[in-house]
């Protein structure tokens, strides 16, 4: 007990106080953590089990995204989008050439857009499936509903792979349209698939877990975020909407052709860990009736506009902020052009992050546990905190 | 008395097999080899017994750990471990755990240079120890203990086993890591609580049978009404109420889904295993193991019959196996639990033990005296006394899951 290395011997060693309440206990938790979903970091201050105090720490993961835009051509930073939010990346790809195409002025093709809708749903479909997953085996589940949700998810990904190459670094939006054209069989499966295997997930999901006890004790009442300092925060997405805000970008921008199909925004009432899971749950069921309108109306025509540059692409020097409902909230790039081949400047609007700063808001008062179902409710990539 | 029943049994049983009495011929047939010295034929016959159970339990262990990872590979659509072959032979992945032992016992051991050393190395061997003592008097089967028929059994059982929750402590306080101690204030607490239901659920069948001896309390349950029906205490209204918190109280004692708050994968990394590795987390992991073993077979003879079979005429299948089978299922039970759910938060622990499980077990108390009190009731008194019992069983759980899940439920959402 008298090594060099005991804490008893080294300077400056207090003994705990011996009245009751004792001392804080300050423990970092992360950046290497079963559950932080990445190398994200959170510096706890402990009563017992209950947090006093959190700060969030972040920036393990950061990759100079956007000082490296600035460096390429506008065409060459699509594949960088992949990489923000790595669970989907198609909506990031969406959101770029939305803004580029803004930028310069591009239309795109009725069809493009069309698929473009089918590709960004499938993108909502697969991160809901992922977040209810992970926020179920946060709760300890021994990775079965994970398991369950990775297997659909694992097929929208077979799906995603035939029509792109890859599986989930898809790079396949470009100005004015997309990289290749869809195929009437991959439709057809695509379709089969929503019908029949996503369908039955979601109905045994519901069944097994969403009225089950111990699920409505851990993550009812836990975690509320007020409409008012969501919206103070900068909140988006499905977060924002479980706080009872009714603002959905679909809806609200109408971008693309988002005005012609017919789907619901569900909303919370309570703000709690609970509503933000059921938000994603219910908003999987839209995204599953926006596709099939998508491919029940989905014209004949080019997936690409001809006459649009995407090589060595040259926009009149001007500014644009272009957004889109992504399926953590709001995705959106600001891009500054001086006329050259590459933006002046880069500048991305990630969801996860924004979500991220009300974390200690929602977990003042909770215990451990409690801290990490509610990270896991916010549903954060390190990939688009860092960048 | 006789200190090992093994030796004795040959002479004593009635011979319902020749099964039936092939361990205590086999022990005797060994013994009958020593010259004849009684201390001597004695010692040799008590560890000849220990050595069997050890085996048995270490080979269940080892088979357990490879069964839960391939049932919940299953459960979760996929295969589990079937990778590890010997001589070319796969099995099935079964050859799993002995690919483990040699990585565990080839891993380097790590102790943290704050760690209080002692305590570090004494924790995993004192579960496995405490774990262990649980097994010296469970009746395995027919006059098949190894204590003998010891008239303390239960109480000695409590002592030992509960005992396990200091070592975990040990691990926790002595790993000198922040994960570790929560970890460890947190089995503390859980451990603790669910003691109490734990032994308020196994008084009613000390009184009913009238001993605290685990062999009188098995015997007190071997009947069959017209040969098909067993006479076990789970088949009645507080036995029943009783088995399910038993269950519930001995899956929070061994610190399986969904008490499995000391080594909450998710929020304290693996809890008081943290700084454990190689060998001594194996350690761990077979006195978890040999933990739930003994709960279950605890269970097993309180209120499944222990050794005696369920119906008059499968009685030729050995006692002892009737044992072992049940203790499995139970097992496996426990098992199917994890696979499905949810852990619970600290606080909702401690509610369900205190203020449900503890009244409950009360109220069953009381049950099991009026059942006992209404035992020679016949005809429509008879009916009376299901009905009055049932009610006594059934009522209070309801009126107090009420309480449990009072402003939970499931929502309506409004769509904009």
């Amino acid at each position: 007990m008298n090594s060099a290395n005991d804490i008893f011997s080294q300077p400056g060693f207090q003994p705990v106080h011996d009245d009751f309440h004792g001392d804080l206990l300050e423990l970092s938790i992360g950046p290497h953590h079963p559950s932080t979903h990445g190398v994200f970091r959170m510096n706890a201050t402990l009563d017992g089990e209950v947090v006093v105090k959190l700060k969030p720490v972040f920036g393990y993961l950061h990759r100079n995204h956007e000082k490296l835009a600035e460096q390429n051509s506008y065409l060459a930073s699509i594949p960088y989008t992949d990489r923000l939010d790595y669970l989907s990346s198609l909506t990031n790809n969406w959101a770029y050439v939305h803004a580029v195409e803004k930028l310069a002025g591009l239309a795109v093709p009725e069809r493009a857009e069309y698929l473009r809708v089918i590709l960004g749903e499938l993108a909502r479909l697969i991160n809901h499936c992922c977040l209810v997953g992970f926020l179920l085996n946060d709760l300890g589940t021994s990775f079965t509903p994970l398991l369950y949700s990775l297997r659909e998810r694992e097929r929208m990904l077979d799906l995603i792979e035939e029509l792109t190459g890859s599986r989930m670094m898809c790079n396949f939006m470009r100005f004015g349209g997309l990289r290749t054209d869809v195929s009437a069989d991959w439709l057809a499966r695509l379709e089969h698939f929503l019908d029949h295997q996503f369908a039955r997930y979601l109905r045994e999901q519901d069944a097994l877990l969403t009225g089950n006890e111990i699920l409505l004790a851990r993550l009812q009442h836990v975690g509320i975020l007020s409409p008012k300092l969501a919206v103070q925060a900068g909140i988006t997405g499905p977060m924002l909407r479980a706080s009872g805000v009714d603002y959905d970008i679909r809806k609200v921008d109408q971008y693309g052709i988002y005005d012609r199909f017919d789907f619901r925004v569900p909303l919370g009432d309570h703000g709690d860990t609970y509503d933000r899971y059921m938000m994603r749950m219910l908003e999987m069921h839209e995204s599953v009736k926006i596709i099939k309108q998508a491919i029940r109306d989905l014209p004949v025509g080019d997936f690409l506009d001809p006459k649009a540059k995407n090589r060595g692409l040259r926009p009149k020097a001007g500014s644009c902020y272009a957004r889109i409902e992504g399926p953590k909230g709001e995705i959106g790039f600001h891009l500054v052009s001086d006329g050259s081949a590459n933006p002046y400047r880069y500048r991305v609007r990630p969801p996860s992050l924004i979500n991220l700063t009300v974390l200690e808001d929602m977990c003042l008062g909770r215990t451990l546990a409690d801290t990490i179902v509610i990270l896991g409710s916010v549903d954060i990539v390190l990939g688009e905190v860092d960048r | 008395m006789k200190p090992c029943a093994l030796a004795g049994f040959a002479s004593e049983a009635p011979t319902f097999s020749s099964l039936e009495a092939l361990p205590g011929d086999l022990s005797d047939w060994l013994v009958s080899f020593l010259p004849d010295i009684e201390w001597l034929r004695w010692l040799t016959a008590s560890l000849l017994a220990i050595v069997l159970i050890l085996t048995v339990f270490g080979l269940t262990f080892a088979m357990l750990t490879v069964t839960e990872r391939k049932l919940l590979g299953r459960f979760q659509n996929r295969y589990g471990p079937n990778r590890v072959r010997v001589f070319g032979i796969r099995v099935f992945g079964f050859f799993q755990p002995f690919a483990d032992a040699v990585k565990a016992l080839t891993k380097e051991d790590i102790v943290p240079a704050a760690a209080d050393k002692v305590l570090h190395l004494l924790a995993p061997v004192c579960l496995v120890a405490f774990s262990l003592l649980g097994f010296a008097v469970l009746p395995y089967g027919r006059e098949m203990t190894l204590l003998g028929n010891l008239d303390a059994a239960l109480l000695f059982f409590f002592a030992a086993t509960s005992a396990s929750e200091l070592a975990i402590f040990m691990a926790g306080w002595s790993s000198r890591n922040k994960y570790a101690l929560l970890s460890a204030m947190r089995a503390l607490a859980q451990l603790i609580s669910y003691e109490l239901p734990l032994l308020l659920v196994a008084v009613p069948a000390v009184m009913l049978a009238g001993t605290l001896s685990l062999q009188g309390i098995v015997l007190s349950q071997a009947d069959w009404l017209g040969g098909i029906l067993p006479h076990w205490n789970i088949l009645t209204p507080w036995g029943f109420a009783g088995a399910l918190i038993f269950y519930i109280a001995a899956l929070a004692e061994s610190n399986r889904c969904p008490f499995d708050l000391p080594e909450g994968e998710s929020e304290i990394i693996a809890g008081f295993l943290t700084e454990y590795s190689g060998f001594k987390y194996a350690l761990f992991f077979m006195g978890e193991y040999f933990g739930m073993a003994a709960l279950a077979g605890l269970g097993v003879t309180l209120f499944l019959g222990g050794w005696t079979a369920p119906c008059e005429f499968l009685q030729f299948i050995p006692s002892y196996l009737w044992f072992y089978l049940k203790l499995v299922a139970v097992v496996l039970s426990f098992m199917w639990m994890r696979a499905t759910l949810l852990r619970l938060r600290m606080d909702q622990l401690m509610r369900l033990s205190w203020k449900f499980l503890v009244p409950l077990a009360l109220v069953n108390l009381g049950n099991a005296a009026f059942w006992q009190f209404s035992s020679n009731w016949e005809g429509a008194w008879l009916a009376a006394r299901w009905a009055i019992s049932l009610a006594v069983a059934i009522v209070p759980f309801l009126l107090l899951a009420k309480t449990l899940t009072a402003g939970l439920g499931p929502r309506q959402y409004r769509y904009a």
